[in-house]
């Protein structure tokens, strides 16, 4: 027995020392750094303890809270919208008899594509002169032609466009093997017992892929909340902030800016918000396969 | 008939919406200078391929595609290689406190990358790690483990046990019994693996970013996020080096594929 546990920890250790330095230690670095001040470009100040400080000027920073609204209003507008198309795209694929693996195959593609290359090709989309969004909305008029990256509401729905585009499939995928994990059997009785298609849908098929959905939503809003990718190629944050992501705002004052204080507390608190959010989603999802398991 | 009318121009409508946007960017590539500012826009290139060249030549593309293969290559053969041994000990020995290792590994696979981002660019300085492929392969091992550990487990468990215990005794030590009986029979849980982390590897930008400032070891992403372009981008270049940034990625996505979507939902569906 105790040799089997030595054993198994051995197995173990590279794992445990890889995730234990470079994961688990830099988020408590993370916090700690958080009550400090210190400036890359400033070493002489050495570190410096400043107990809350950089918590009270974070909630009077307009920049942070309006970052933290531009963050919030990201996930929720690209979130439930992926889902729902992805859900779409989902009964679509299940149902699709011939073609449903090269379906599959032509989905898998824009989750592949670098972030950083499809980052790219929306810009080259939303060009102001030759880009095909323009030429789409007002045809060859190029006097009325417009850069929707440096107009505020624009840039950010073009990054919404942009993150919704490449995010839907995965989605998708994750509810299709929900769809897929519902025998065919239970379709079959409630045909004999009479049920409508509709009735099939609302009564059988959503309340069995109610976790893969579920699952599908926690996926999305941790990595919605950390874009990054996107904001760094199409915008740079700008115009005037819009589209200034906390992940965008925290690398900036860290690397850019060299506020390593200041930017571990906007490290930290895009950190709590997504363990909240993922902590209420894993408890609904938890009591919600409860209930599967107990009916 | 309606029906299977309707699911035809869905599944078309999908597949336009998932390929349409991306293969307009591989004609850009292949246009000439002049087509690729035209209005209306030329559907179908001259396939030229100067701008392939000038990426080639004047932005040094290869240099950057070696780069990424070699943090790509070495992040996943360490992911894979550390990986088996912890998933090994997961799905083999079932002690207590290993349920709470798998709830860290998926805990911190949630972490945003900015959380950490500042001590491990400290960490890497003190090793003089930074600008250093194994300066980036070390944070791509570390971020990739928690998923790789999670199939592979998944996969492992599916290994009957009595064949390996017929190796046991007849004399293979548990690492021999590793590498020797349950990595061949879960093979295709390996690779489906390496194929994720090979595909996260290749395409992570944010610690590429951080990590790389120097030019010489940049991965792809961050070649193609800096871009040099004063007052006009250079898009036909762009376009080009993407096209080879991502063509990789589709081949093995599509030859792979149901192996990724098993991978991607076993990692899912157990989580």
């Amino acid at each position: 027995m105790k040799s089997s546990h030595r054993l198994a920890l051995l197995f173990l250790l590279p794992s445990v020392i890889m995730v234990g330095l470079f994961l688990v230690y830099p988020i408590f670095e993370s916090f700690r750094l958080s009550f400090y001040r210190q400036i890359l470009t400033l070493p002489w100040l050495g570190e410096k303890m400043v107990g809350w400080e950089n918590y009270t000027d974070l909630l009077t920073d307009p920049v942070a809270l309006q970052s933290l609204r531009t963050t919030l209003l990201f996930v929720g507008v690209t979130v439930p919208l992926e889902l729902l198309l992805g859900l779409g795209m989902a009964l679509v694929m299940n149902d699709a008899f011939r073609g449903r693996g090269l379906l599959r195959a032509v989905v898998l593609i824009p989750w592949a594509i670098p972030t950083v290359v499809s980052s790219q090709m929306w810009r080259f989309i939303f060009n102001d002169r030759y880009g095909l969004f323009n030429f789409i909305l007002f045809g060859g008029a190029t006097s009325r032609y417009f850069a929707p990256l440096a107009d505020p509401y624009p840039a950010l729905l073009a990054i919404m466009a942009a993150e919704i585009w490449k995010a839907t499939p995965f989605a998708a995928l994750i509810i299709l093997a929900g769809l897929q994990g519902i025998p065919d059997e239970l379709y079959e009785a409630a045909s004999i017992d009479g049920a409508t298609t509709w009735q099939k849908f609302g009564g059988l098929t959503l309340p069995l892929i109610r976790p893969a959905v579920l699952l599908a939503l926690l996926f999305r809003t941790i990595d919605a909340l950390r874009v990054f990718d996107l904001v760094f190629v199409m915008t740079q944050g700008g115009p005037a902030d819009a589209t200034n992501v906390l992940q965008f705002y925290g690398y900036k004052k860290t690397f850019t800016e060299g506020m390593i204080g200041y930017g571990s507390t906007i490290a930290v608190t895009v950190f709590l918000l997504s363990l909240a959010l993922s902590s209420a989603y894993v408890c609904v999802l938890k009591k919600s396969q409860g209930q599967g398991a107990a009916s | 008939m309606r029906r299977s009318a309707l699911l035809l121009t869905c599944s078309l409508g999908i597949a336009l919406f998932c390929l349409l946007p991306f293969l307009w960017f591989v004609l850009t590539s292949l246009k000439l200078p002049a087509e690729l500012t035209a209005i209306p826009p030329t559907l179908i290139p001259s396939f030229y391929w100067g701008f392939y060249q000038s990426a080639l030549e004047k932005y040094r593309l290869l240099h950057y595609v070696a780069n990424s293969v070699i943090v790509a290559g070495a992040a996943t053969f360490i992911t894979v290689a550390i990986g088996s041994l912890a998933a090994y000990a997961i799905a083999r020995f079932h002690l207590a406190w290993m349920r709470y290792y798998l709830l860290l590994l998926l805990v911190v696979s949630m972490f945003p990358q900015i959380a950490i981002a500042g001590p491990v660019w400290s960490i890497l300085d003190r090793f003089h790690w930074l600008n250093s492929y194994q300066g980036l392969v070390s944070i791509y091992v570390a971020l990739s483990l928690p998923l790789g550990i999670w199939i592979l487990a998944t996969f492992f468990r599916d290994v009957p046990g009595e064949i390996e215990e017929a190796a046991l005794v007849d004399g293979c030590s548990r690492l021999q019994a590793l590498y020797k009986v349950i990595l061949p029979l879960a093979a295709p849980g390996i690779l489906t693996a390496a194929l994720l982390v090979f595909i996260y590897a290749w395409n992570e930008f944010f610690f590429a970013l951080i990590i790389m400032t120097n030019p010489t070891v940049q991965t792809l992403p961050v070649g193609i996020a800096l871009f040099p372009g004063e007052y006009t981008m250079p898009w036909g270049e762009i376009a080009a080096a993407s096209t080879v940034a991502t063509v990789p990625l589709v081949v093995l996505t599509l030859v792979f594929q149901r192996g990724i979507v098993r991978g991607l939902s076993a990692g899912a569906i157990k989580g």
